[in-house]
C-alpha cells in the first residue's frame, strides 16, 4: 500500500547551506495495517507525514501509495492525489473555525471527489459520537469533540491511508484512549492503512507494529523537525 | 460545500470586518447611484421642458440659451424686446389685416403676408410678454392660443387641463382684459384660488406693483414643466399696465389710474368694450419679449431658422438644441467631476477591501494550510479569496443601490413637485448598468494580492506553526 524508498529530505539553511533531515531507505505499510511511529520531538516525524501527504518535495527516492509514485506526479497532482487517497489528522485537530462540526468534515470531501455526501458525512459525526453536534462550530466543542471531528474530517474522502500525527498529544488521557480506538477501529473498519507518529510509548505499546524513526532515519537525531 | 459556500463562510465569519468593508463600499456605489440619478432627474426635467410643442423661440439678437431659458423656463432676464411687426411677420395677410385694423397702425402692414409666415403653414405662433412677477413667479403675458394650441407631455400630446376654472379670454365681459390663469404650483405656494385679484410687479419681485390686477379664472392641473411656476396674463391686459407700453411721441395712452377706476366700476366690461378700439395700444407702442413658433411641417423649421438668424433683429434658437448644448456643456461636465469623485469613493472602498481581506490572511494562513492538506489546489484557495472579495462587492454594490433608489423613491414626491419628473424605485438611468462590472473589476483587482499570498501559503510551515 504504502512504499517508501531511498528517501532523503534536505532543508536550506539561513547560511546558504542545506541540512539533511531524513534519510530513510526504506518503509512500508501494507493495507489495513497499524503503524506507530515512535520518535523524539524534533526528530522528523511530522517532515514525514507532510512527504508522505505530498506537501513537501523529497530531494531523492520515491513514496509510492496504491502504485502511484508521489514524487513523479506535479503539485496539482499531488493535491488531487492526496484529496482522494490520504486522511490526515494534525496534532492541534486544525478545524476551519468558520464552518460548523458537519461542514468540516463535508470540507474534507469537497476538495477531493468535488461532492460533499451529506450522509457520509452525519455517518462519520455518528460514529465518532457527534452526531449531535454536526452544527457546533469548533469554538463550541470540548477538545477532545474537536479530534473526533477532525478524525471524521480525515476520513471523509474514504482514504486509503491515514497519516496521524500525534494525535492524542493534546487530549486528556481519557480522551486520548477514546480517540485512539476511534482511530484504528474506524481504519480497521474503512480497512485503511494507518501511520501515526507519537513520542508516546504508551501510546505506540497499543499497536501491533511499532517503529522507531531513530532506526529508520539514517540522519543523526541532531535534525530539527521542521 | 462550493466554493463560494466556503466564501460566503469565511465571510459570516469575520462578520464586523466583511459589514464594516461592505458597507463602505455600498456608501460609494450608493454615491454614484445617486448622482446618476441626479443627473438623470435634471436631464429629464430639462429636456421634457423643452419639449412643450413648439420647435423655436424667437426674439432679439443675443444669447440664444438666455432667449431659451427666461422663454421656456422662465428663468434668467429676458434680452430686450421685439417690435410688435416682427411677430406680425409670421402671419399670414389676413390676420395681419385683422390686427391694423384692431390695434390701429400702419395700414400697409395690413396689405401684405408676413415674410416668415410660408413657414408657418398649419402651425402656431404665440407671443410673449415677460418682466412682471407675482410674488417669485413670472409673469408671463400671451394669448388665449398658448392654452389652444400648446401640448405637453412625454408624447407631447395633453392639452393644458385646469384643477379649477377655464383658460382667459381675449376678453371678457366681467373682468375685460384681466384675467389670470396660475400654474400648479404658483397657486399652491401663493395660497390662491378662482376670483382672487393678483397685482404684478415690475421688473423683480420686489419691484414696485402695478395698479392694475389680473383675476385668476383658471388654475393649471400639475404639467411637470414651467408652467407650473408661471402666472399667465392675457397679453392686452399686460400692455395696459403702466411703463408697458412703448413710449411712442404721437400717441396718447390713457393714464392707469383712469384705467383702474373703470376696471373698479361696476360696468367695467361695457366701458372697456366700448373704449376697445382705442384703448388697447396701437401696433408701434406694442412690444413682444419672445415667439413661440411650430411650424405646420417640422422640416421647415430649419429654414425657418436660418432664414431669421441671417435677419438683423432677431434669432431664433431651438429649446431642445439648446438645453442639450447646456446639457453637455456645462451640467455634463459637472456630473462628470462628481461622478470621478465618487468613483474615487469606491477605489477607496476597494482599497478598503483588499486591506481588510489582506490584513486577515495572516490569520488564516494556517487555514488556508489545512485545506491545501485537505487536498485543495492552490488555485482553489486562490479562488476562494476571489470569491470573498466577489462578494463584498456584490453585496456593497447591490446594498449601495438600494440604500440610493430608496433615497430617491424617499425624495420621489418633492422631485415631482419640483422638476414634474416622476421617479420611483425602479427608476434607473442607462449607466447603472455599468456599476456592478465595474465594482467587481475593482475588487478583482483588490483581491490580487491577497489572493496571491494566499496562493504562495506555504503548507508545511504552517501546519508546523
Amino acid at each position: 500500500m504504502l512504499q517508501v524508498t531511498n528517501l532523503v529530505k534536505n532543508f536550506s539553511q539561513p547560511d546558504g547551506g542545506s541540512l539533511k533531515v531524513l534519510d530513510i531507505p526504506n518503509l512500508s505499510i501494507e493495507e489495513g495495517e497499524q503503524l506507530a511511529l515512535i520518535g523524539q520531538s524534533g526528530g522528523g516525524k511530522t517532515t514525514l507525514l507532510h512527504l508522505i501527504a505530498g506537501l513537501l518535495t523529497p530531494d531523492e527516492g520515491s513514496i509510492r501509495i496504491n502504485g502511484t509514485n508521489l514524487t513523479r506526479l506535479s503539485e496539482q497532482g499531488r493535491d488531487r492525489f492526496r484529496a482522494g487517497t490520504i486522511g490526515y489528522v494534525f496534532q492541534t485537530f486544525n478545524l476551519l473555525p468558520a464552518f460548523t462540526a458537519l461542514e468540516n468534515v463535508r470540507l474534507g470531501m469537497t476538495f477531493g471527489s468535488g461532492k460533499a455526501e451529506g450522509d457520509r458525512a452525519r455517518d462519520l459525526l455518528s460514529r465518532v459520537g457527534l452526531a449531535e453536534r454536526a452544527n457546533y462550530r469548533p469554538s463550541q466543542l470540548s477538545v477532545g469533540q474537536q479530534q473526533r471531528v477532525a478524525i471524521a474530517r480525515s476520513l471523509a474522502g474514504s482514504p486509503r491511508v491515514l497519516l496521524a500525527d500525534e494525535p492524542t498529544a493534546n487530549v486528556d488521557p481519557v480522551s486520548a484512549e477514546n480517540v485512539l480506538n476511534l482511530i484504528c477501529d474506524t481504519c480497521r473498519e474503512e480497512k485503511v492503512a494507518m501511520l501515526m507518529v507519537t513520542h508516546d510509548l504508551q501510546i505506540a505499546s497499543r499497536f501491533q507494529r511499532v517503529e522507531k524513526l531513530s532506526d529508520l532515519n539514517q540522519v543523526g537525531s541532531s535534525t530539527n523537525d521542521s | 460545500m462550493t466554493l463560494i459556500q466556503i466564501a460566503w463562510r469565511n465571510f459570516c465569519h469575520r462578520s464586523l470586518s466583511s459589514i464594516l468593508t461592505t458597507l463602505s463600499l455600498s456608501l460609494g456605489v450608493g454615491l454614484v447611484v445617486l448622482v446618476l440619478s441626479i443627473y438623470g432627474v435634471i436631464n429629464e426635467a430639462f429636456t421634457r421642458n423643452a419639449s412643450v410643442g413648439y420647435n423655436l423661440v424667437v426674439g432679439p439678437k443675443g444669447s440664444p440659451l438666455q432667449l431659451t431659458l427666461n422663454s421656456v423656463f422662465y428663468l434668467s432676464q429676458p434680452i430686450e424686446n421685439l417690435p410688435y411687426t416682427e411677430y406680425m411677420e409670421f402671419l399670414p395677410e389676413a390676420e395681419r389685416q385683422a390686427i391694423v385694423s384692431r390695434f390701429g397702425g400702419d395700414s400697409e402692414l395690413g396689405k401684405r403676408g408676413g415674410r416668415y409666415a410660408p413657414f408657418i403653414g398649419d402651425g402656431f405662433v404665440i407671443p410673449l410678454a415677460l418682466g412682471d412677477y407675482f410674488g417669485e413667479f413670472r409673469v408671463v403675458g400671451t394669448t388665449p392660443l398658448f392654452f389652444e394650441k400648446l401640448r405637453h407631455g412625454p408624447t407631447l400630446e395633453q392639452k393644458f387641463t385646469f384643477s379649477e376654472g377655464r383658460a382667459f379670454l381675449d376678453f371678457s365681459e366681467q373682468h375685460s382684459y384681466f384675467e389670470a390663469v396660475v400654474g400648479s404650483r404658483v397657486a399652491k405656494e401663493m395660497n390662491v384660488g378662482i376670483g382672487d385679484e393678483f397685482f404684478p410687479t415690475h421688473g423683480d419681485p420686489t419691484g414696485h406693483g402695478h395698479d392694475l390686477g389680473f383675476t385668476i379664472v383658471g388654475i393649471m392641473d400639475p404639467t411637470g414643466t414651467p408652467n407650473d411656476r408661471a402666472a399667465f396674463v392675457n397679453l392686452e391686459g399686460f400692455y395696459l399696465m403702466d411703463g408697458h407700453a412703448k413710449p411712442l411721441e404721437d400717441e396718447t395712452s390713457q393714464s392707469n389710474e383712469e384705467l383702474a377706476d373703470i376696471k373698479s366700476s361696476e360696468d367695467v366690461g361695457e366701458r372697456l368694450a366700448q373704449r376697445d378700439d382705442y384703448r388697447l395700444l396701437s401696433i408701434p407702442a406694442r412690444e413682444v419679449t419672445s415667439i413661440l413658433i411650430r411650424t405646420g411641417d417640422i422640416m421647415f423649421a430649419p429654414g425657418l431658422q436660418n432664414t431669421i438668424n441671417e435677419g438683423i433683429r432677431s434669432q431664433a434658437a431651438a429649446p431642445v438644441g439648446e438645453i442639450n448644448k447646456l446639457m453637455a456643456l456645462i451640467v455634463g461636465p459637472l456630473k462628470n467631476a462628481i461622478l470621478i469623485i465618487t468613483l474615487i469613493t469606491c477605489f477607496v472602498a476597494a482599497v478598503g477591501i483588499l486591506v481588510a481581506i489582506y490584513n486577515s490572511m495572516n490569520d488564516r494562513k494556517r487555514d488556508i494550510a489545512v485545506m491545501r492538506a485537505l487536498g485543495a489546489r492552490r488555485v482553489t484557495v486562490t479562488t476562494i479569496i476571489i470569491y470573498e472579495s466577489l462578494l463584498v462587492a456584490v453585496i456593497g454594490a447591490l446594498v449601495g443601490w438600494i440604500l440610493a433608489h430608496a433615497a430617491v423613491s424617499a425624495y420621489s414626491g418633492q422631485i415631482e413637485d419640483q422638476t414634474g419628473v416622476q421617479v420611483g424605485f425602479f427608476t434607473t438611468s442607462g449607466n447603472e448598468i455599468w456599476i456592478l462590472p465595474l465594482v467587481i473589476l475593482l475588487a478583482l483587482i483588490a483581491a490580487l494580492l491577497p489572493a496571491w499570498s494566499a496562493y504562495r501559503t506555504d503548507v508545511g510551515s504552517n501546519l508546523s506553526a
